[in-house]
């Protein structure tokens, strides 16, 4: 290919030498059509103008209606009108120059300084202009002829007064015709490109036809473009002004007709031009015209140029279906009749593509070398396989196993569009294995997504190698895992993994049968299995694995568990898997989880990608069996407490209250300790808002233990603790919110202080600090809370509701703009970071050179990991 | 009090390349001049040296991802 660098691009106006020049008819008429519904000759419908009927061809060019490009006509005008667009630089023009002589109205010692200015700084011409308007403004003597210079006002857009008497376009150009060269140039033209009598009308281009087409209603009425009306109007009134004009019409009339010219003008322009009301449709409508075709949302450059619409693709709901693998995807049998793939024809394939076209409904079009096509149908089937031969393409509709590109947008990550296998299925949507969900960030409440079908090897290729699902597991941003299981996934394998799960040799081969195991294992707990050795069933044999678990950690935290005893775990807290089995600890979020799942790290990253796909469609299917059987679902009564935790949480609340009072005095004696760096107002609230977090943690551990209890000895039946040891869903926090007491409200990280004067709401009393009347809460959500409590509640609520607006928004822009930025600096052979026109951005990509995905956690070597290995080959 | 920015911690060392080194660095890398990142002739980190248009100025870095990474810009 040719390419070539363009090295500028420059603007100019257009003259009106050259709107003639490349005119190809001058426009005389206002009619379009006759009588019998043939275009006008010199009429706005003129076939040398352009076609828009397919057969007819150009009288210009001879060729027909896609080979023709149109071309522009002109009409003169019988009178010069100011282009409105133009008309502030007129004005300038007109305010820094003599009306007699034409020079900038500024002694020549200054106008000597600013042609230097000029020259050294040719891109502030802008300013510089200024500047000489501003000054020239003042001087009321032309120094070059001493002509008096009067004062000059734009009636906006078009109309300009001298001395408070109309000037007309005539004028205006007879004056700015008279600038010399060298004066227009310190206004930023270049004389040579731009002569500024161009902004006053004399001849106006007619856009080709092809730019306005006109449509034929189904009732067969003809409808005309906006642009055709306007251009209607603008050549009605020229002939109206010069058949007075002719007639000798007196000269108000004739000034009338001027302006209504200008008008029509102006509204051609742009028909929201500020002053001037917009020219309407007969229905009422405004016109749409040149600048409202080009500018906003729906203009020209954001709908049409920045937002293209593209072929092969399709959008719908998307729905989850655990039944696939991740790197699936359910298509709709509607869809997949109506996306095609081109298949080349090859000696190898030929038998093939012949059979694909013998069948119903699954080739569409014979695409002949020359890129000519045919229909394939029943009827002509025989012809068509007589034609076929290599070197042609067949369209064939889309099958089981293509490759499509699948979205969702926002689109803010690579992850956001991924390359899955097709499906064909019944159904209207779209469907995914729910694995998949985070990447995309879909939900099944009413997402759409979209797909896209590559349509050449290359593009095939390019997504299968580098976008395909299962190769994606592990993000390029941390070198974690991204595509994971969470919520009843880590839920379904923790319950399954459970010391207590067991189950009955019938019961277990149903596992063994749905994760297709043929080799049947021993079982290990008398004559029943356990449900670790089922879920070592999806491991590879080869894999060892040790690590603690995130019950571990939540134990840990709790205070139930301090020394680690590794395998003696009585919690089977410790996870330890040898050879692929499961020896001891439970499958959590610390094996699954997003950034550092255990399990899926090992797996997407030792082992060939085919090996995590299979991991997760078996886990899946024991997953949806055992929560299936099983359930995963909460009641009230969970949240049930002892009577020894109620006196408990009683206690802690009637302390804080105690200790608040406490510092209240302190603090209104001046007795209270200062926090370095803080006055005493600000320590006294800092303290009582740890008084508050202090009481709370008390609470919460005692909480915990409680409900820890009987999960840990046999009563899985906790399903709330369940999730809250896995970390499949909620923490210790929402517990405590739910059955201790929510604590204190705050807004913007402190007690809230903003309502009514001294006091947060008028069911306190005035200037009362304290806890009470300072935001705590000591009810739950279980107890309910009262009027107070509710409003305090609230406080904080909304505050959480803003912040998430505000820096969703915020981020988001944020985002927008540096990915905008990077988009197009790309990793080059050398190793180079460089911008698309090849300046160096980094030396080695990152500074180190390392591919983030195939990192370990960020980091290029994992020497711990290197170490282990290193003594076990010893 | 005189003191110069330079020697500050946060300051990554800037050296001014010799003619014969800056040449063969853009021969190995195969990088045109006008390809490298600038740096501008008064800027504090490198006025010291007065360099001159044209120069290469290198720029040893403490990363966060590599320990040290050298840089290289050219001065405008
Ligand atoms: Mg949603
Ligand atoms: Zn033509
Ligand atoms: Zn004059
Ligand atoms: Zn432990």
């Amino acid at each position: 290919m040719l390419m070539k660098k363009i090295h500028s691009v420059e603007f100019q106006i257009i003259s009106p030498a050259m709107i003639r020049k490349m005119s190809a008819l001058e426009i005389k008429t206002p009619d379009t059509y006759d009588k019998d519904g043939y275009p006008m000759e010199g009429g706005l419908m003129d076939p040398h103008l352009g076609v828009i009927n397919p057969g007819l061809r150009c009288k210009t060019c001879g060729q027909k209606m896609k080979q023709c490009p149109g071309h522009f006509g002109s009409l003169e005008l019988v009178r010069p009108v100011v282009h409105s667009e133009f008309s502030r630089r007129i004005e300038m023009l007109m305010h820094a120059t003599c009306e007699e002589c034409g020079r900038i109205v500024l002694p020549e010692e200054d106008l000597e300084k600013l042609r230097r200015d000029v020259e050294a700084q040719p891109k502030h011409t802008e300013i510089i202009a200024k500047k000489i308007v501003a000054k020239a403004k003042k001087i009321t003597k032309c120094p070059h002829c001493k002509a008096i210079k009067g004062k000059l006002l734009l009636d906006k857009p078009t109309n300009f007064f001298m001395e408070k008497e109309r000037i007309y376009p005539t004028q205006i150009r007879e004056w700015i015709e008279k600038i010399p060269e060298q004066d227009l140039m310190l206004f930023g033209y270049n004389p040579e490109r731009i002569k500024p009598e161009w902004f006053i009308l004399t001849v106006v281009p007619v856009p080709p036809i092809t730019l306005r087409p006109s449509i034929t209603l189904e009732s067969g009425i003809k409808s005309e473009d906006d642009l055709t009306h306007k251009l209607v109007d603008i050549i009605r009134i020229n002939i109206r002004l010069k058949d007075n004009i002719d007639a000798g019409a007196p000269q108000l009339i004739i000034e009338d007709l001027w302006d209504l010219l200008q008008y029509h003008i102006t509204t051609y322009f742009d028909n929201n031009t500020a002053g001037v009301p917009p020219a309407k449709h007969r229905s009422g409508r405004a016109l749409r015209t040149l600048v409202q075709r080009l500018k906003g949302k729906k203009g020209r450059f954001r709908h049409n140029l920045t937002g293209k619409r593209v072929n092969f693709a399709a959008r719908s709901t998307v729905t989850p279906d655990p039944f696939l693998e991740i790197s699936e995807i359910g298509v709709p049998e509607t869809i997949a009749k109506e996306l095609t793939v081109p298949e080349i024809v090859t000696s190898w394939n030929k038998k093939k593509i012949e059979k694909l076209v013998k069948d119903k409904d699954k080739a569409v079009y014979l695409i002949r070398p020359d890129e000519t096509r045919k229909k394939i149908d029943e009827t002509n089937k025989k012809e068509v396989l007589e034609e076929l031969d290599i070197g042609y393409k067949v369209e064939r509709r889309l099958r089981n196993g293509d490759i499509v590109l699948f979205n969702r947008q926002p689109s803010l990550h690579r992850l956001s569009m991924l390359a899955h296998k097709v499906r064909v299925m019944p159904g209207k949507t779209l469907r995914i294995n729910p694995i998949v969900c985070k990447p995309y960030n879909a939900d099944f409440d009413g997402d759409e997504m979209n797909i896209h079908v590559p349509q050449t090897e290359e593009g095939k290729t390019e997504a299968k190698e580098l976008m395909y699902v299962r190769d994606q597991v592990i993000s390029p941003r941390y070198g974690g895992p991204v595509i994971i299981l969470d919520e009843d996934g880590v839920s379904g394998l923790y319950v399954l993994t459970m010391k207590s799960t067991e189950f009955t040799p019938e019961e277990a081969m149903q596992y063994f049968y749905e994760i297709g195991i043929t080799n049947i294992p021993k079982p290990d707990r008398g004559k029943n299995y356990s449900g670790k050795i089922i879920f070592s069933q999806t491991l590879p044999k080869d894999l060892d694995l040790e690590y603690q678990t995130k019950t571990c950690r939540v134990l840990k935290k709790t205070g139930l568990c301090k020394n680690c005893v590794k395998e003696k775990c009585e919690h089977d807290a410790y996870l330890k898997i040898e050879r692929g089995k499961l020896k001891c600890g439970v499958i959590d979020a610390a094996s699954l989880g997003e950034g550092s799942g255990k399990i899926i790290d090992a797996l997407a990253r030792e082992y060939p990608s085919e090996v995590i796909e299979k991991f997760y469609f078996d886990t899946m299917r024991l997953i949806t069996d055992i929560l299936t059987k099983r359930g995963m679902t909460v009641g009230l009564d969970e949240y049930e407490v002892s009577d020894k935790i109620k006196e408990k949480k009683k206690k802690i609340v009637e302390e804080v209250m105690e200790e608040g009072k406490k510092l209240v005095e302190k603090f209104s004696r001046g007795t209270l300790k200062h926090i370095p760096g803080r006055n005493l107002e600000e320590s006294f609230e800092i303290e009582m808002m740890r008084l508050a977090a202090k009481s709370k943690e008390k609470l919460e551990r005692e909480i915990m233990k409680e409900k820890l209890g009987p999960v840990l000895s046999k009563n899985p039946e906790l399903n709330t603790m369940v999730m809250i040891l896995s970390g499949s869903r909620g923490s210790s926090i929402n517990l405590m919110n739910i059955a201790g007491f929510w604590g204190q409200a705050s807004v913007r990280e402190g007690r809230p202080r903003r309502g009514f004067s001294d006091r947060l709401i008028s069911l306190n009393k005035r200037s009362d600090f304290g806890v009470d009347a300072g935001g705590f809460i000591s009810k739950n959500f279980l107890e309910g809370m009262n009027a107070k409590e509710y409003f305090y509640h609230s406080m904080g609520g909304r505050q959480g509701e803003v912040d998430t607006g505000v820096s969703t928004k915020v981020s988001g822009y944020l985002y927008r703009r540096l990915a905008n930025s990077l988009k197009d600096l790309m990793v080059n052979h050398d190793g180079t970071v460089r911008t698309a026109d090849k300046n160096v951005v980094q030396y080695k990509y990152g500074e180190d050179g390392v591919f983030p995905m195939k990192t370990v956690q960020g980091k290029s070597v994992d020497i711990e990991e290197e170490f282990r290995l290193f003594k076990k080959k010893k | 009090m005189a003191t110069s920015i330079t020697d500050h911690f946060l300051v990554p060392k800037h050296y001014l390349l010799p003619k014969e080194q800056a040449e063969k660095l853009l021969e190995e890398r195969g990088i045109s001049a006008e390809q490298l990142p600038r740096i501008q002739k008064n800027d504090p980190a490198i006025k010291e040296f007065k360099p001159l248009k044209g120069d290469i100025v290198k720029i040893v870095r403490n990363s966060p991802t590599a320990g040290q990474s050298i840089y290289y810009r050219r001065v405008v």
